[in-house]
């Protein structure tokens, strides 16, 4: 990837700022959420919910079925590979995918190296618990941050962790004097180009989503006040009573999303909310994968 | 002076550091009580269809028809310009369609196709041109005037007072745009000086 290539891609991300990209499994779906106002949506053979109750090894989805995904929306088209599973990637930078997911929700390939995303032209976004992950995703060739959270849960507890953690890390660098960032960079074990990079701007060179346990048009709105730039949402939309009406909701949460009076009506009559499990409930814990 | 940047969806912020950096003053436009005493709206890249249909669900699009009909200037930059486009190809959907042209969304493709070129903008010499999924106008009617072609196709046009793009100048590090369009607003109060009264 030129340096003009990762600026387009970053730019892509800049776009989808403000927006909600949501998990589709259907073209069906992915209608439904693109007529709700998803920014993007996510194709993926199940929902991270449905993954963790299924077990076993989880991977890329058939092409086949993004595809159809492709086909039946205007909108962005993301997927899903695992973990240094750089082939998979190559699959879907082949059928044009707009934004590859290195994504810690599927069983990772490598459990040592995350994939050489500068060696793409395609975009990738990873998710990162703290600054340290970021930045060295980032260093990869990630063109596009987003907090892990815990998939499939419907709690957001993780996801709030994440941002805080990572905007509290972003301070600490900021008030450093620069000659102390030389260790503040090895102590992140990220470059420490980076570190400088965050110091001086006061935030990520990358745009910084939240994802993991969105549910309510509340808790897209807590995370939009935390800092997150914009929403992933996945089980929480189509594991709910009413997806389409949620689905909107979220949007509307996410663009206005100081406006606690708004939210109080977009809260109204949604339906059930996905019914969530916490962490102390499950065994198989995703954020963990790829740091 | 005070210009509106549509904040919907989409990078708005961009324009919102472009226009503080050569000294303006902006407001994030949300709702509709945020459309009072603009000099000027600018409608930001980002997905046309979220934005679209956040314009209705906020009540925002008759207000700002209104407005940008009655001569607001308005800069419109990708998914701005599909905002502003009296036509989509292969959609029955319109939004503001203030903009006599035919607009064709992800013209160029998927995000593999997306590039950076640079070519002559009327008025402003060069400019390094950021095409992001972008749409280009595949026909403008005969009053549209013209700003720039790439490959034969329109990606820069001028209507009355306002300016469509397929490209975003706000990625671009060059303000160049942003200034015209200023002047542009400025240029305006003196031809509707009772729009401050």
């Amino acid at each position: 990837m030129n340096q003009t290539q990762y600026e387009l891609n970053k730019g892509l991300a800049q776009m989808l700022k403000g927006g909600v990209i949501m998990d589709v499994t259907t073209p069906e779906q992915a209608k439904i959420a693109e007529e709700a106002g998803a920014c993007a949506v996510m194709a993926l053979e199940r929902i991270p919910a449905d993954i963790r109750a299924a077990g076993g090894v989880s991977r890329m989805s058939d092409p086949k079925m993004i595809k159809g995904i492709q086909a039946a929306v205007s909108i962005p088209v993301m997927a899903k590979c695992r973990i240094g599973h750089f082939v998979e990637a190559q699959v879907l930078q082949a059928i044009e995918i707009d934004y590859i997911d290195e994504s810690e929700v599927l069983s990772p390939a490598d459990d040592v190296y995350h994939i050489d995303k500068t060696a793409f032209q395609v975009p990738f976004v990873c998710g990162a618990r703290d600054l340290g992950e970021a930045l060295r995703r980032i260093s990869e060739g990630a063109a596009m941050i987003r907090t892990k959270g815990e998939p499939g849960t419907g709690d957001v507890v993780q996801a709030v962790r994440h941002m805080r953690k990572m905007n509290a890390q972003i301070r600490q660098l900021v008030s450093m004097k620069q000659d102390e960032l030389f260790e503040a960079a090895k102590q992140l074990q990220v470059p420490y180009e980076l570190a400088l990079y965050v110091h001086e701007n006061q935030k990520l060179p990358v745009v910084n989503f939240a994802a993991g346990g969105v549910a309510t048009p509340a808790d897209a709105a807590l995370m939009m006040q935390l800092g997150a730039e914009g929403v992933f949402v996945g089980s929480g939309i189509f594991k709910s009573g009413n997806p389409a009406k949620r689905a909107a909701a979220i949007v509307q949460a996410v663009t206005n999303y100081t406006d606690a009076a708004l939210i109080a009506r977009l809260s109204e009559d949604l339906g059930e909310a996905m019914v969530g499990i916490n962490p102390n409930e499950i065994k198989l814990i995703m954020e963990e994968r790829g740091q | 002076m005070k210009i509106g940047v549509l904040a919907l969806q989409g990078a708005f912020i961009e324009h919102e550091n472009m226009l503080t950096d050569i000294g303006t003053v902006c407001t994030e436009v949300r709702q509709v009580s945020d459309l009072q005493g603009l000099d000027g709206i600018v409608l930001p890249g980002g997905e046309s269809t979220v934005q679209g249909q956040l314009l209705q669900k906020s009540g925002l699009l008759a207000p700002l028809w209104d407005l940008i009909a009655g001569g607001l200037p308005t800069l419109a930059t990708c998914a701005g310009l599909i905002l502003l486009a009296q036509k989509i190809k292969d959609s029955p959907v319109t939004h503001l369609g203030t903009l006599p042209v035919t607009i064709k969304r992800n013209a160029y493709g998927r995000q593999l196709s997306s590039f950076v070129t640079e070519e002559p903008v009327k008025g402003i010499g060069n400019f390094s041109m950021v095409f992001i999924r972008a749409p280009y106008i595949e026909h403008a009617d005969m009053d549209v005037e013209i700003l720039a072609k790439v490959d034969g196709k329109i990606v820069a046009v001028k209507y009355g007072n306002q300016i469509g793009l397929s490209f975003h100048p706000e990625l671009s590090g060059n303000p160049k745009i942003h200034k015209w369009f200023l002047s542009l607003c400025e240029k305006r109060l003196d031809v509707y000086p009772l729009h401050h009264t």
